[in-house]
């Protein structure tokens, strides 16, 4: 494996990607039937006779499924199909119960649409073929020479999302996995825990020398589970092709398995062993018609979307770093949005942001609290928010109080009065402090005057300390500059 | 009570009810008859003295504490093997599900037992449905009571033979070829394919999913109506089940056949009709016009490319619906220490007979990549034809008649070949196809003594006009009131 990956391929070879990615839907019950989905649940408690494939049992397809893989796919810019249907793939293993698995083959749910990616920081649309709903496969657990079969998760709702060959790098397809189950989690289609396996990706890799338009043979690699083992996965498997071609052999047309533990691909079975799924419309479940009206209702529900939301946030003067974070979940989002209408004015973008992101977050994370559950709501935020603008208190004074809103239902406002924390900003009540300190300290005005201008920190530091912090800095820093000059 | 096991379902559920006999003292006179003459006819596959039992006193503890029950309360009836029967081991004729109890209860068994009827057992049948014979039982022979020689018609045999023994007052049976009206019509009974989608499947062994329907095998036009009732209607459970509301099919019963067009052809079966069947046809031909119809020819040039259409489809959504009897979660498993691979060899080599393994491999072979268009797709299309042929022909006629099968009961071993076997069905797969609702009912004898059937068709959810055909004319015949001598019955 001597050969040198830059950036997807190298000089001379480009890399060509493309991927299908298992999304599991948020759906209650299974695909067909009324199991229950749970994650964790003990071996086979989660079955019916639809999912045992038991003589006689028929599979309904529960509607919850459709409704989310149109909003997934309205939201990517693809076209639903009013008239789509179900097929069977025929294969056998001990997870696929049925001996076939109810995909959709020729009439799928969705066509065209694109997930958006950021390059260097820049929208990228990647191209999609298409959107299918299809059921899930249970889980052989090989325990010694014998395999145990779960069939909890036979049945469950996916819908698998393909891309077109239009991916370069494995850096871009990595991006691509993480803003696609971005986009899930925000319009609440699926969870997105790729720990779960709620998200799995095969890669259809090729390379072909850069300026060429013909595609390479490819191969396809599967089981690439997280965002590491996406970007492991295929650039080992450029680099393994760029390796067999200039080695002057050729890649041939293969699926392989990606072992996450030794870092390689081992190969499961070649073109020869490809299998023949004898694909044909499922005759247990009548073909899927949608009205107009059914997309059209569906399409009005859809939220912003999380590159959309970042571009917008920018517009407000948001830093890239601070709209990216505060775009980045549903929940963020929702929350900094209510927060700045609260505030009441979008000149409180910056501050809004700032306090959320520099602030809010750190105490919600020692509280081990997501955005979503904050005993502090946007409304109260808002209004500490408005405090600090109106200069009714300071950024020092605020982030005291900020902890206290955490542990109470207080206002900030309530807060500042009972405590008296607000902000000294009155020249006359400040003239009298700086006056007395001064007269108390003739050494150190003497050293001011006599130029070290140093000293002026001190006393702002002596104000500070004799006003209990309340005293506003700009109005103390003028006072004292007028005050020591006058002499 | 020998007289009242040979009259209808009607006529006991109406006696039950009235208390003049006990639902108990039936159902014991069943179970003795199948006890006595069921070694020698082989109709059943299991009988469920216990449960019948249970189900019997529960009837009659019901009516004596003068609860409603349901229209079949009493009625001791028999259930072809492809019906799942929660408790109740349920083979569908086969090696590959021997011993299997199911841990569920079919939709339409689940109605049956709640309308109070009494399941005594399970009836034979060719292996998954698979056969016009009852050969093809990897279980036990069944026998025509008619003559203990001949072939009861498959592939609901035993639920034809049941009946027309007097082993069960009514039987349900499935169709997805012929399975119902061929055995009906070499054993004089009514057999009823009711509409796709008219009856729930859920719970039936599919053999071909887009053909399957249950449906009743009957002494009577109204028997067939009073069972229809109540297992017709929409199912949750079964996306193909039809929300149609279920009409009053006794009512059908009442009514006669003055100004009805029945449509005659010849496309649908070619001519290779046994004279005394033509004949037999012919003469309910004339009786129906002389009670009131009209007869007017027909063309369904489609129907000729029937036997190959279905023998296409049916297979291939077979060799689908069988994969998932592969060993692992219940019925047999041979090769249990070898590899996987071979596990799955050796339990469907040893689980399914030889029927059945033909239409796996041909259904196989009909969906392999390459070959979709040119055989299941255009099979499709013709199927699509058929349908049409119907639908044109129904503008013009209520319902067409033809015989249900080109002969009657042939003896056993008789078909040595598939194909002889599957022009057994010539005149039934159309239907199947177009998903229509057929009938086939008792319409002579043979030189032989063996019974001729008649079949009516009907545009789809018309099974009313079916029934009140086939009632009109056995209120002009009798032919449906003769029994086989079999079982001490003539």
């Amino acid at each position: 494996m001597s050969a040198k990956v830059v950036a997807g391929g190298n000089e001379k070879w480009e890399a060509v990607i493309g991927l299908e990615v298992h999304v599991q839907l948020a759906t209650n019950s299974k695909a067909f039937s009324g199991s229950a989905v749970q994650y964790g649940a003990s071996p086979n408690s989660l079955t019916d006779p639809t999912v045992l494939a038991l003589p006689g049992a028929l599979p309904v397809f529960n509607e919850e499924g459709l409704r989310l893989a149109m909003r997934l796919g309205l939201a990517l810019g693809c076209t639903i199909a009013k008239h789509s249907r179900f097929a069977r793939k025929h294969y056998f293993y001990p997870d696929q119960p049925a001996g076939y698995q109810i995909s959709q083959y020729d009439e799928p749910i969705c066509e065209g649409g694109f997930v958006p990616i950021l390059e260097e920081g820049v929208r990228k649309n990647i191209a999609l073929t298409r959107i299918h709903l299809e059921n899930d496969a249970g889980k052989n657990n090989h325990v010694g020479p014998r395999s145990l079969v779960d069939l909890n998760r036979a049945g469950v709702t996916l819908c698998e999302v393909v891309s077109e060959p239009v991916l370069r790098s494995a850096r871009e397809a990595a991006d691509y996995m993480r803003s696609l189950r971005q986009i899930v989690r925000y319009l609440g289609v699926s969870e997105g825990d790729m720990e779960k396996g709620q998200l799995r990706c095969d890669a259809n890799v090729s390379i072909r020398p850069r300026g060429e338009d013909t595609l390479g043979t490819r191969s396809e690699l599967k089981n690439i589970n997280s965002f590491k083992f996406v970007h492991q996965a295929i650039d080992h498997e450029i680099a393994r092709q760029i390796c067999v071609i200039e080695s002057g052999e050729r890649v041939v047309l293969e699926t392989r398995l990606w072992d996450a533990d030794a870092g390689i691909s081992r190969s499961m079975r070649g073109k020869e062993e490809a299998l023949d799924y004898r694909y044909f419309p499922d005759p247990d479940l009548p073909p899927l018609e949608v009205s107009d009206e059914t997309i059209e209702s569906i399409r009005s529900a859809l939220p912003e979307l999380p590159l959309d939301a970042r571009e917008r946030l920018m517009g407000l003067g948001l830093s890239a770093d601070d709209a990216a974070q505060l775009s980045s979940e549903c929940s963020m989002l929702e929350y900094y949005d209510a927060t700045l209408a609260h505030a009441g004015d979008v000149k409180h973008a910056k501050l809004a942001a700032n306090w959320i992101c520099a602030e809010l977050l750190g105490e919600l994370k020692r509280l081990e609290k997501g955005i979503g559950e904050s005993p502090l709501e946007p409304a109260r935020l808002a209004g500490l928010l408005r405090l600090i603008a109106d200069d009714t208190i300071s950024g020092k004074i605020a982030k005291g109080i900020l902890p206290k809103m955490l542990e109470s239902q207080e206002e900030a406002r309530d807060i500042v009065e009972r405590e008296g924390l607000g902000q000294i900003t009155d020249t006359g009540a400040l003239e009298a402090v700086v006056d007395e300190l001064l007269a108390k300290n003739p050494k150190q005005v003497q050293g001011y005057r006599g130029g070290n201008q140093k000293l002026l920190g001190f006393f702002v530091g002596q104000v500070m300390k004799a006003t209990g912090g309340k005293a506003k800095p700009q109005v103390v820093n003028e006072l004292l500059r007028a005050k020591l000059g006058a002499e | 009570m020998s007289d009242l096991i040979s009259t209808s379902a009607c006529e006991q559920a109406r006696r039950v009810a009235e208390k003049s006999v006990s639902a108990a003292e039936l159902c014991d006179a069943y179970l003795a008859r199948i006890d006595t003459l069921d070694s020698e006819l082989g109709s059943y596959l299991l009988v469920d003295h216990e449960g019948a039992r249970a189900q019997a006193s529960a009837v009659d503890a019901a009516i004596a504490s003068g609860d409603a029950v349901g229209p079949l309360a009493g009625v001791p009836i028999g259930l072809k093997d492809l019906l799942v029967t929660k408790g109740l081991e349920t083979t569908a004729g086969s090696k590959i599900l021997k011993g299997w109890v199911p841990p569920y209860e079919g939709e339409v068994v689940r109605k049956l037992r709640n309308c109070g009827a009494v399941v005594l057992g399970k009836l034979n049948l060719d292996e998954f449905a698979m056969g016009s014979s009852n050969e093809h039982s990897a279980v036990k022979l069944c026998k025509n009571p008619w003559d203990l020689e001949r072939v009861p018609g498959g592939s609901s045999g035993g639920s034809a033979a049941a009946v027309s023994a007097s082993l069960c007052a009514i039987s349900l049976g499935t169709d997805t070829g012929g399975s119902i009206r061929q055995p009906a019509s070499f054993c004089g009974l009514v057999g009823l394919k009711p509409t796709y989608g008219r009856v729930s499947r859920h719970g039936l062994i599919a053999y071909a999913s887009s053909f399957d329907q249950i449906g009743p095998l009957a002494k009577s036009a109204e028997d067939a109506a009073l069972m229809l009732e109540v297992i017709a209607g929409a199912d949750v459970q079964d996306a193909t089940c039809s929300t149609a509301p279920v009409p009053r099919y006794r009512d059908a019963c009442a009514q006669n056949v003055k100004g009805l067009t029945i449509g005659i052809t010849e496309e649908m079966g070619g001519h290779d009709v046994d004279g005394p069947v033509s004949d037999a046809i012919s003469a309910a031909l004339a009786d129906l016009e002389n009670a009131g119809a009209k007869l007017k020819r027909i063309s369904l040039p489609h129907t000729k490319y029937a036997l190959p259409t279905y023998y296409l489809l049916a297979t291939a959504e077979a060799s689908s619906n069988l994969a998932r009897f592969d060993g692992v979660r219940y019925g047999l498993r041979c090769g249990d220490d070898e590899a996987l691979e071979e596990m799955y060899g050796m339990t469907r080599d040893a689980g399914f007979g030889p029927e059945v393994k033909t239409r796996i491999m041909l259904g196989t072979f009909a969906l392999r990549a390459g070959y979709y268009d040119a055989y299941y797709k255009k099979a499709q299309q013709v199927r699509t034809r058929i349908a049409e042929d119907f639908q044109n022909a129904f503008f013009e006629v209520d319902v067409i008649a033809s015989p249900t099968a080109p002969t009657t009961a042939f003896a056993f071993g008789a078909k040595k070949t598939p194909i002889d076997m599957y022009k057994a069905d010539v005149f039934t797969l159309s239907c199947n196809l177009a998903g229509l609702p057929g009938l086939s009912m008792n319409c002579g004898f043979d030189n032989t003594g063996m019974p001729i059937g008649l079949q009516l068709l009907g545009a789809p959810m018309q099974e009313e006009m079916l029934l009140r055909c086939a009632a009109d004319y056995q209120r002009h015949t009798d032919w449906h009131t003769r029994r086989p001598s079999f079982g001490g019955q003539s």
